[in-house]
């Protein structure tokens, strides 16, 4: 597991987002650290997927500063951003260009061996399956080897066993150094594969820690998703 | 920007179906409109009885010189389909049936009236023809008025013209003298002038102090100023038949004659429907994807997305209509010499066109509603720029030349109406306009992204 003791690999400093009357982020401040994996959970409309749209260079903050620019991280959708009637290889391949990937042939061989979809790199995305939609969608945010990577509820149209595959692949990239970011509505999720859970609420960050410091807050003698609800609760959510 | 045309070019390569509709879809409206336009309307089938009997289908005009009535009558059938029956029970019926659009009736007593009213004998009373009406389709209904109206003033005027020749021949004879016959009868006559050397020499012969003189000089007078005014009656009767002479003069607008019209007004609706469904739909393919977000997220700017999406909008859509042009034009004699032209026009006309569609695909999420979006904005431009002045009210007309001129349908038009048939006016113009509404377009579209994060 990777500590914050590191220089962080990523740094968000007092971000805030406003929508006119609606404050959709409230000064959020943290910092991820090379291969660490953050997991960003909450209620709906506590600002997760603000929060990572901004840290993707898609949003810009009304207050606050991202320490790295968008060309530096990596950018899941939640819904697979790709083209249904280009191949797996077409759409890997458009992709690393637009990215003005040094070698673009060479990345988009690698990427279909990491993701294991080297035998379906000449079929459609259209005819692929949700996993491996979602496994190409993926591959595309790797493309350009980011530091960081952030995933926008990556798991919701995925089966369980589709799941596995996906934390298993998103593991592997953290050991190699990747930091990973992702927003769930799964909390289970977030116990197992992150090192260090947020909690947005309202837009507001109400915890950064590990899943076990979350659940002593509430007390012992809970499970993490019945210690995330009382959380909230206590908390006025 | 390469790499987004060509995965689009690719994607489009793999929808075959899209890529048909997009081709054939225009160019079937573009040679319905075209065969509309250029052709006139088909020969509506009209019942016809003449009722006249055969022996007495001819009329005397007097001077030995008949006329056949049936000749007239056959005016009428220039442009309809004549269904010819033998009372105006069947005529009628034919009308009921819907077999005919309408019916016309020559009752038996027609000629003889027309005899009579040329005669001038007795109570003369003027020959009418009957005319029946099928209501069921009030525009063939107005179309078979308008004809009949026509054809029958086209029969009265040949008419006219006989009766004046054949009253110019008697003035002549009232002139010069000469024979003439009437009623079976050959009649001298001796003529002014001839009248009028008698009465002279009459004049001559008698003595200086006669009182006849006074009488006969005062008949002479009368005779030459007869002769000097009749001397005129030819022109004066040409002037009596055809009393108004016209002259026309195009002061505004195109001289193009309407078929040539109609290859332009079928290429500007083909670029226009291949342009906009083209540009809306990727556009609006990018969101539907969900690509858009990725793309803009540092790969490719906005304006740059537009640009790509009207660059391939205008590529697909100049192609097909150049291609469509040149076949039209081993048809229909246009001058490959205007070539220049007709690519200016259509590059100009795509790339409006091209800014005028992303601007719709920036308002939808999907290919489906951009397209059904653009497809329901075309038709009402391509009609408003088509409403010719006169037709309605002048303020309305107003409104519409201003509605027409903040869409790129009337300048591509103009442009192509003068690329193609060199109709009058500068090209330069409607270029400019075009090139104004592709700026105008392309801002309102960029605009438009902005409320797409």
């Amino acid at each position: 597991m990777a500590t914050v003791t590191t220089a962080p690999a990523l740094s968000v400093d007092g971000v805030t987002k406003v929508y006119g009357a609606r404050t959709a982020l409230q000064g959020i401040t943290f910092a991820a650290a090379p291969g660490e994996r953050l997991a960003v959970i909450g209620p709906n409309g506590a600002g997760k997927t603000t929060l990572l749209e901004i840290v993707a260079g898609l949003l810009t903050p009304t207050d606050g500063t991202v320490s790295r620019p968008a060309r530096e991280v990596g950018w899941v959708p939640q819904q697979p951003a790709l083209y249904s009637k280009l191949s797996v290889q077409e759409n890997l391949g458009l992709f690393a260009r637009l990215e003005k990937v040094a070698d673009p042939d060479a990345a988009v061989a690698r990427m279909l061996e990491q993701t294991g979809l080297a035998d379906r790199a000449r079929d459609e995305v259209g005819k692929l399956s949700g996993g491996n939609r979602q496994r190409v969608n993926i591959a595309i945010g790797l493309l350009a080897e980011p530091p960081i990577l952030l995933l926008d509820e990556p798991s919701s149209s995925l089966d369980p066993r589709q799941r596995e595959v996906l934390w298993s692949f998103v593991s592997g990239l953290a050991e190699r150094g990747t930091t990973v970011v992702y927003s769930t509505h799964n909390v289970g999720e977030a116990e197992r594969y992150a090192d260090r859970v947020l909690v947005l609420a309202d837009g507001e960050l109400l915890f950064s820690g590990t899943a076990t410091g979350l659940v002593a807050t509430v007390g012992e003698g809970r499970d993490f998703e019945a210690a995330f609800v009382a959380f909230l609760h206590e908390r006025g959510h | 920007m390469r790499w987004l045309l060509l995965k689009d070019l690719r994607i489009l390569r793999r929808s075959p179906l899209l890529v048909a509709l997009l081709v054939l879809y225009p160019i079937v409206i573009a040679v319905l409109i075209g065969v509309s336009l250029s052709s006139p309307p088909g020969k509506p089938k009209v019942a016809f009885a003449n009722l006249v009997p055969p022996d007495e289908d001819s009329f005397s005009v007097g001077g030995g010189t008949r006329l056949d009535a049936s000749g007239y009558a056959g005016r009428l059938f220039q442009a309809v389909d004549p269904i010819r029956v033998a009372s105006r029970e069947a005529a009628v019926a034919k009308v009921r049936s819907g077999d005919a659009l309408a019916a016309l009736v020559i009752p038996a007593d027609a000629v003889q009236k027309l005899q009579s009213a040329i005669n001038l004998s007795g109570n003369p009373e003027r020959p009418t023809i009957e005319v029946y009406y099928n209501a069921e389709d009030p525009l063939k209904r107005q179309y078979v008025e308008s004809l009949v109206d026509s054809r029958l003033g086209d029969a009265n005027r040949a008419l006219t013209r006989e009766l004046t020749k054949l009253a110019g021949r008697y003035l002549t004879i009232l002139l010069d003298g000469g024979d003439f016959a009437i009623l079976g009868r050959r009649f001298e006559v001796l003529g002014l002038q001839r009248s009028r050397t008698i009465i002279e020499a009459s004049i001559a012969s008698l003595p200086e102090d006669a009182p006849e003189r006074i009488a006969l000089a005062q008949v002479s007078s009368f005779a030459k100023l007869a002769i000097d005014n009749l001397d005129l009656s030819d022109e004066v009767l040409t002037s009596v038949g055809s009393p108004v002479r016209v002259r026309q003069t195009v002061l505004d607008g195109r001289r193009t004659p309407l078929d040539a019209f109609a290859v332009a007004v079928a290429i500007t609706l083909s670029l226009m429907f291949v342009t906009l469904l083209l540009a809306a739909g990727m556009l609006a393919l990018e969101r539907e994807e969900h690509a858009f977000a990725r793309l803009v997220r540092g790969l490719v700017t906005r304006s740059g997305l537009l640009a790509e999406k009207i660059g391939l909008a205008a590529l697909c859509s100049f192609a097909v209509t150049l291609v469509m042009l040149m076949g039209l034009a081993l048809f229909l004699d246009l001058d490959f010499g205007r070539a220049a032209y007709w690519v200016a026009a259509l590059a100009f006309g795509a790339l409006a066109f091209g800014a005028m569609g992303v601007a719709i695909g920036g308002l939808a999420r999907e290919v489906r509603a951009a397209s059904l979006l653009a497809f329901l904005l075309s038709l009402p431009i391509a009609f408003l720029a088509l409403v010719p002045s006169g037709s309605v009210a002048a303020g309305l007309y107003d409104a519409t030349r201003v509605i027409s001129a903040l869409f790129p349908f009337e300048p591509a038009l103009e442009a192509l109406d003068v690329a193609i048939n060199d109709s009058g006016g500068s090209i330069t113009g409607p270029l400019a306009h075009l090139a104004a509404l592709t700026a105008g377009f392309g801002v309102l579209a960029r605009l438009g992204l902005r409320r797409f994060g």
